[in-house]
């Protein structure tokens, strides 16, 4: 209320300022805490119902755990194979993100340090690939990639990543690259430095600080993907290959006959744990990487 | 001057071979897919040319899935800037203002790391952890409202047709809001905080502070938020496919689902390229529309 009582235009400033102005704090807490708690409530909720026993979810969704069920965890981890998905994402996501980050490089170098015929139209070709949906290349995509005998193997999906965060990530680190300065190079140049060297010796180095925002951005994209894994880890056997976020839906699913609601809650804390954790842990280069990526 | 061309060969090929068979191709069989009756099956199919568009005007699935995606396109954007800007606002200048100026709250930081806990999870850990969170009996939703009494509130969420698309929608703006309080939050830093000093001391009051001098000077910011969420708007697939799969009925359908099924479900792959191309053509006007609308002469500090 103090917020609304401010605005009123009758209620000269200058006396009622000390009044509201006390409370404007207090409020503003209320509404902060009130959010924060709509943030980490059900993220708290997930991690204590994983320790629960099924019975205790049934009967009130409230209730704490009456101990620490580790089993839920072991048993989410090998008998519901998250543990298996979570090892299939962590290789896609390294691959990918090593192709990424090296060809995003290497094209963004060329695109930005070096004058050519056709540079702009490549350039172009590129960073246009960010206004396409993805939904439009989602029937094509699946045929090409099962024509080139990828569909359901874990490097067929990574190179699928990389490939659509290229345009981002060519994007950035071409912007990124303009911004070096040109001495260092010409320098190195004088003194007999070849392309090749020069690029992975003075440029990448020196590019450091663009290489880890755009990084952590891809790393986020990727580990999260969703539409991707489930059109293209398809088929038989396809199953064992499956990454986290698909793993984790099926088992939602499955949760419903088999009544392993304890299991589900501790899949779920497994597969969210590391990544809270990561970001706690570095969580200025989280929120500047994605910022970097969301203001493209 | 060989040395050079080789260079920018080896650097460039490779990345172009991988971005032309993975994104560019597909992209470009998309439109020709979808002037096809091509189900999958056989390598055989004709040109139908605009058959498929045809069968989409009259398509009452694909229009109620354009309705939720319509809906989201103007309810997403509006309530998560809206909840962004007000808590942002109160993290950067809801604290106590004495003579060396307005404060930001005190354990600002505190809030940016936490409300930004959602934003890095993965939308399949969230659409499932939601689905529990609705959930009839064992839900959190429920248990909290048959707590507090309202045993009369604790309904089936996910499974009736007048609540499923607004459980999804409060799904979207619970897992945005986070990003554009840091965001929001980032831009005000930039503000010279003399100017709300000025605005104070005037006798504008917070909210009259907060709709007069932050949004305008913002609206950069909230034009690129805007773009964004129209595109999380535009799309809505993961959630919606794990949370309700569009239903009960279509009642929380949205076009991507729609492009899923028909293709991976129905086989109809001629047919979801048209939806795949519609999705494009809508995605290009609410650009230009957006591009249009959003004109505004800049304020310059």
């Amino acid at each position: 209320m103090a917020l609304l009582t401010e605005t009123r235009p009758e209620s000269p400033p200058e006396t009622s300022a000390p009044k509201t102005e006390r409370a404007v704090p207090v409020v503003s807490h209320l509404f902060l805490v009130g959010w924060a708690l709509l943030t980490t409530l059900p993220l708290v909720w997930a991690v204590l119902s994983s320790f629960k026993s099924d019975n205790e979810i049934l009967t009130d969704p409230w209730s704490l755990p009456s101990r620490l069920r580790w089993e839920n965890w072991s048993r989410a981890w090998g008998e519901a194979h998250i543990g298996r998905y979570f090892l299939n994402s962590a290789v896609v996501v390294t691959g990918a993100l090593v192709i990424t980050m090296l060809f995003g490089a290497m094209a963004a170098y060329v695109l930005a340090r070096y004058r050519f015929r056709g540079s702009r139209i490549i350039y172009f070709a590129f960073t246009g690939g960010m206004m396409f949906p993805v939904f439009l290349a989602l029937v094509p995509l699946f045929f090409v990639v099962r024509n080139l005998g990828l569909l359901g193997t874990l490097p067929g999906l990574a190179l699928v990543y990389a490939a659509y965060s290229l345009p981002f990530t060519v994007f950035f680190l071409t912007a990124f690259f303009r911004t070096l300065p040109t001495s260092v190079a010409e320098a190195a140049m004088v003194d007999g430095c070849g392309h090749f060297r020069l690029f992975f010796r003075v440029m990448l180095p020196m590019a450091r600080p663009g290489l880890v925002s755009v990084g952590i951005f891809n790393f986020l994209f990727q580990w999260n993907q969703y539409v991707l894994p489930i059109v293209l880890m398809q088929g038989e056997g396809a199953e064992r290959k499956w990454v986290l976020a698909q793993g984790l839906t099926a088992l939602a699913v499955n949760e419903g006959y088999r009544g392993d609601f304890s299991g589900l809650f501790a899949g779920m804390t497994i597969a969210m744990l590391p990544v809270l954790a990561a970001y706690l842990l570095f969580h200025r280069q989280f929120q500047s990487g994605l910022a970097a990526g969301q203001l493209r | 001057m060989w040395g050079k061309r080789l260079f920018i060969a080896v650097f460039l090929i490779p990345p172009l071979l991988l971005y032309g068979i993975f994104v560019v191709s597909p992209y470009a069989q998309a439109f020709q897919i979808s002037g096809t009756n091509w189900s999958g099956l056989s390598p055989a199919y004709e040109f139908v040319g605009l058959d498929n568009f045809r069968r989409l005007l009259d398509d009452g699935y694909f229009w109620t899935a354009l309705k939720h995606n319509g809906l989201l396109l103007v309810l997403l954007p509006v309530a998560t800037i809206m909840l962004g800007l007000f808590f942002a606002s109160m993290i950067s200048v809801g604290g106590r203002a004495d003579r060396a100026g307005v404060h930001g709250v005190r354990g600002s930081g505190f809030y940016r790391v936490v409300y930004f806990f959602p934003q890095v999870l993965s939308v399949a850990i969230i659409g499932v952890l939601w689905k529990e969170m609705y959930a009839p009996h064992t839900g959190m939703i429920n248990g909290f409202l048959r707590g507090i009494g309202l045993d009369g509130l604790a309904v089936a969420w996910l499974g009736d047709p007048r609540f499923s698309f607004w459980c999804v929608l409060a799904v979207l703006v619970w897992m945005n809001v986070g990003f554009y309080v840091v965001l929001f939050g980032a831009a005000m830093q930039s503000i010279p905080r003399d100017l709300y000093e000025a605005a104070l001391l005037d006798g504008a009051g917070r909210v009259t502070t907060l709709v007069r001098v932050t949004v305008p000077l913002l609206w950069d910011t909230i034009q690129v938020a805007w773009v964004y969420l129209a595109i999380v708007a535009i799309d809505g697939f993961a959630v919606v496919q794990i949370i309700t799969d569009g239903g009960p009925g279509s009642s929380s359908d949205v076009v991507g689902l729609r492009l899923y099924k028909t293709a991976f479900a129905d086989g109809q792959f001629g047919y979801a390229s048209a939806i795949g191309v519609a999705m494009f053509f809508l995605t290009l006007t609410v650009a230009v529309m957006f591009l249009r609308v959003t004109r505004r002469e800049r304020v310059e500090l």
